[in-house]
């Protein structure tokens, strides 16, 4: 077999037609879904952005966090918060608190963690998001401890779109195109971010931090500015969710959230851009119809995830991309 | 005085049960180079078997026999490592150490379902056995007599796992292997069954543990990640892959714990990892760091 | 006039003094070999002065300015480059990007988040340029796990060149690849560094590419410098043939 071609840096027309056809579906959604089938699809949404970040540690950086919970959670937090004592409303306001909150969250935890690779760096990361876990959950005075607190639906457009009497209306139309921008917005950043210099020079860490050193990278930088980046995405995931919640609880900060995330971007494949958009979606709408038919909803995705990891480590999109490569050069095998 | 006592005392309780759980986590990390996710799981596994075979037979047998089925939960704990090694992490050894880290992370969330759907959502417990040692009076402060109990489990675990591993043959291949694995082939050790052995000897404690602590907080779901956490704080002020880190990271830890609960309760875990982060700032491989 | 000068240098892993007390000089424009026998030093005393290890004690002059405490950035920056006995890529990257990201590093340009890399025509032209230059043009685009040990040997050097330096440390350029292969990478190797005026210095186990390809010889054994000079005089000096190379010089 003859060896495999790098990924043409960028779009295919193959990806850029996947793309179109995707982005249309997105937008029909809500014109031809249920209400509640088109916050589900909201939801997957919030969890791809949240798995876009993921993705550009591990996919991109060569780091494996299980603690990812934290800044999707700290996200959450920083809206709830700011109702609670601001009385803040305007959905603008609380993404630009949730993402820089998230991102000085990573920052500082990021100071820790980018010193270890490896399992050191994914214990560290588990560990600190429990520490702000068993927070939420001890000082309840702040945080309102297991209750959580409550988020009522936000304004939109800077106050210029209330909330409508039939909430779950206003989160199937308006808030879901809303999301639907700020995830269109979400992936272009992030795809600019990865076939930027920069990343390729993450991508450089990834396969060879030495190497990558003495070609002049600061490798434990460029660690940690990924870390924070990869945070403040997570936090936007995490701020855009509160509403459809409509409510926060320490269970967003516990680690079987961070768990979640690293299964959507497992699922999906994390050697590819696409992947972890796929895989979150299809994780919400799977979880959303299996969870009414098992309680033991954790069994199954540790079964799923062990035979990922066993019989298809490329993912749902690797997988795919790997069948298309063959279908189109089937003289050069 | 009698506080003084009492919190060492309740330190090194502490410190048995994170030792426990922890020399086994360092141990197969030494050996194998994999940090097992589900680590935890195994030590509420222990807790859970030991609680429901106690339970079945509590009323036909003498207390002092129900002390020799505590060891059920360190068998079965064995049991699964020695069954999960072979099948699901050995395929991995030659892929890069993401799958590891997912596999045993698959193998957490499983076996919190399986303990959830083999003896429900309600905790188990077996207070018979802390109950019939009643209490001592040392030095005019009364203490359980059970947790004296643990503490000796803990200290004699420690003792028989330095002897094991320094002063036996077996000792002498896990100590090769963990130098380097291809070496210790090279002079005709079976690294496979080194590592099957090494892992059920570290679910064999962790079983151990989770034995030994049920009495006293009962087998609880979520108490694997819960000490799973804890022995992470353990090796990595130790040093992982270190059993002497293992056992000063769990006195140290102990004692923290202890004080935590008196005077800062809430940001006890804060702390813990504060100490932790000092400790990875100023020696990053631990304090009993490996080469 | 000297390029690079170490004075003292020394370095010790636990008992083992691995460089001790070297002093070693670099002339500019030169290309000079460093021979000796497996730990002599060599790759320590080249560790030492591109900065992947620290040094114990001594100094390191270079271009002028100390650089002994400097970081592996620093003295990138200052003009050192190196490659690697055991080759070192970016193995998911293509070719090309290898090279790229080097001059992107260079650059100062791995800072830019919003430029699209692909559409930076002048890194593009530039890296390409350097492939020709190693003959791994046609191989560009190829991940650069798929490239023959040869061509990955290439690769490694080409990786260090394009940053440009004014001292260029090769480290066994020609290990790990077959007896006929090797002259063939020291001449794609030699032709560009003498065509780009780049003060080279290359750790080299075989004599005969040694002799064939240096200008000036450093010989190492246990931690010091033996002997240096020319190819002629090292030929000719028998402490050196007796200790390192083993055999009578050839008549």
């Amino acid at each position: 077999m003859s060896p495999a071609p790098a990924r043409p840096g960028l779009l295919s027309r193959l990806e850029l037609g996947g793309a179109v056809v995707a982005a249309a579906v997105l937008v029909a959604v809500p014109l031809v879904a249920a209400p509640f089938q088109t916050i589900t699809v909201c939801y997957g949404l919030v969890f791809a952005i949240a798995a876009l970040g993921f993705n550009l540690l591990l996919g991109y950086t060569g780091l494996l966090s299980f603690g990812h919970s934290a800044y999707f959670g700290m996200g959450a937090y920083v809206a709830a918060m700011l109702v609670k004592y601001l009385g803040w409303t305007s959905m603008e306001g609380f993404l630009v608190a949730g993402t820089i909150g998230s991102a000085l969250m990573a920052g500082l935890f990021g100071l820790v963690c980018v010193r270890y690779t490896r399992i050191f760096f994914s214990i560290l990361t588990l560990a600190l998001s429990q520490v702000l876990w068993s927070l939420a959950l001890k000082l309840f005075w702040v945080t309102g401890g297991t209750d959580g607190l409550r988020v009522p639906t936000p304004t939109l457009l800077f106050g210029s779109l209330a909330p409508t009497s039939d909430k779950m209306d206003f989160l199937a139309y308006r808030y879901y195109y809303y999301v639907l921008a700020l995830f269109v917005v979400s992936v272009v950043v992030m795809w600019l971010i990865v076939h930027s210099p920069f990343g390729k020079a993450l991508q450089a860490i990834r396969d060879n931090e030495t190497r990558a050193e003495f070609v002049g990278v600061q490798v434990r930088r460029y660690r940690w500015i990924a870390f924070v980046v990869s945070g403040a995405f997570t936090g936007l995931a995490g701020t855009l969710w509160v509403p459809l919640n409509g409510l926060t609880t320490p269970d967003i900060l516990y680690w079987p959230f961070s768990g979640r995330i690293v299964f959507f971007v497992v699922l999906g494949g994390f050697k590819t851009f696409w992947g972890p958009i796929l895989g979150a979606l299809a994780y919400n709408y799977l979880e959303t119809y299996a969870v009414g038919f098992t309680v033991y909803w954790q069994l199954v995705l540790g079964v799923v995830l062990v035979l990922l990891v066993l019989t298809m480590p490329q993912g749902l999109a690797g997988t795919v991309e790997a069948l298309v490569r063959r279908l189109r050069r089937p003289a050069l095998t | 005085m009698d506080t003084l006592l009492i919190q060492t005392l309740n330190s090194l309780f502490y410190a048995s049960i994170l030792f426990l759980i922890a020399c086994g986590l360092s141990l197969v990390y030494g050996v194998m180079r994999i940090v097992n996710m589900a680590h935890g799981n195994l030590y509420a596994f222990g807790a859970y078997v030991a609680a429901w075979v106690i339970g079945l037979v509590a009323d036909s047998l003498h207390w002092t026999l129900l002390f020799v089925l505590l060891l059920s939960g360190a068998m079965a704990a064995a049991a699964a490592g020695a069954v999960l090694e072979p099948l699901l992490l050995r395929p991995l050894y030659k892929r890069a150490e993401e799958y590891q880290l997912l596999m045993t992370f698959g193998l957490l969330l499983i076996l919190e379902d399986v303990m959830r759907l083999l003896w429900g959502p309600h905790p188990l417990t077996a207070s018979a056995l802390s109950d019939a040692l009643a209490s001592v009076s040392i030095l005019g402060v009364t203490y359980p007599v059970y947790n004296l109990f643990v503490i000796v489990v803990g200290g004699m675990a420690a003792v028989g796992l330095w002897a094991f591993v320094y002063r036996t043959r077996f000792g002498v291949m896990l100590r090769a292997t963990s130098q380097d694995m291809r070496m210790a082939s090279a002079l005709g050790i079976n690294v496979k069954r080194v590592y099957v052995q090494a892992f059920t000897l570290g679910c064999l404690m962790a079983g151990l543990g989770g034995a030994v602590v049920m009495p006293i907080s009962g087998a609880v779901l979520g108490m694997g990640v819960d000490a799973l956490i804890l022995a992470f704080v353990v090796v990595v002020i130790g040093g992982l892959g270190s059993l002497e880190g293992a056992l000063v990271g769990a006195l140290i830890v102990g004692f923290v714990r202890t004080l935590g609960i008196t005077y800062f309760a809430e940001v006890e875990l804060a702390v813990l990892y504060l100490i932790a982060a000092v400790v990875l700032f100023v020696r990053p491989a631990g304090l009993f760091a490996r080469a | 006039m000297s390029l690079l000068e170490t004075r003292r240098l020394a370095k010790a892993f636990g008992a083992n003094r691995a460089v001790d007390g070297v002093d070693f000089t670099v002339r500019a424009g030169e290309l000079l070999a460093l021979i000796g026998s497996n730990g002599a030093g060599k790759t320590t005393l080249v560790n030492l002065i591109s900065g992947l290890v620290r040094a114990d004690a001594g100094t390191i002059v270079f271009d002028g300015q100390d650089v002994t405490r400097q970081s592996i950035h620093e003295r990138i920056e200052a003009g050192i480059a190196r490659s690697f006995q055991l080759v070192n890529l970016f193995d998911q990257l293509s070719v090309r990007d290898n090279v790229a990201l080097t001059i992107f590093a260079r650059q100062g340009k791995t800072r830019h988040l919003w430029a699209v890399a692909e559409r930076d025509g002048a890194v593009a032209d530039e890296a390409m340029q350097v492939l020709r230059q190693f003959g791994l043009e046609p191989r560009a685009r190829m991940a650069a796990a798929g490239l023959s040990q040869g061509e990955r040997k290439l690769l490694d050097v080409a990786v260090a060149y394009a940053l440009r330096p004014k001292l260029l440390f090769l480290d066994e350029p020609t290990s790990g690849v077959s007896t006929r292969e090797k002259a063939p990478i020291m001449d794609v190797v030699t032709s560009v560094v003498r065509q780009e005026r780049i003060t080279a210095v290359v750790i080299e186990h075989d004599m005969d590419i040694v002799f064939t390809y240096s200008d000036r010889i450093v010989a190492m054994h246990q931690g010091g410098i033996l002997a240096e000079g020319s190819p002629d005089e090292i030929r000719r000096n028998e402490q050196v043939t007796t200790t390192l190379i083993g055999s009578p010089p050839p008549s």
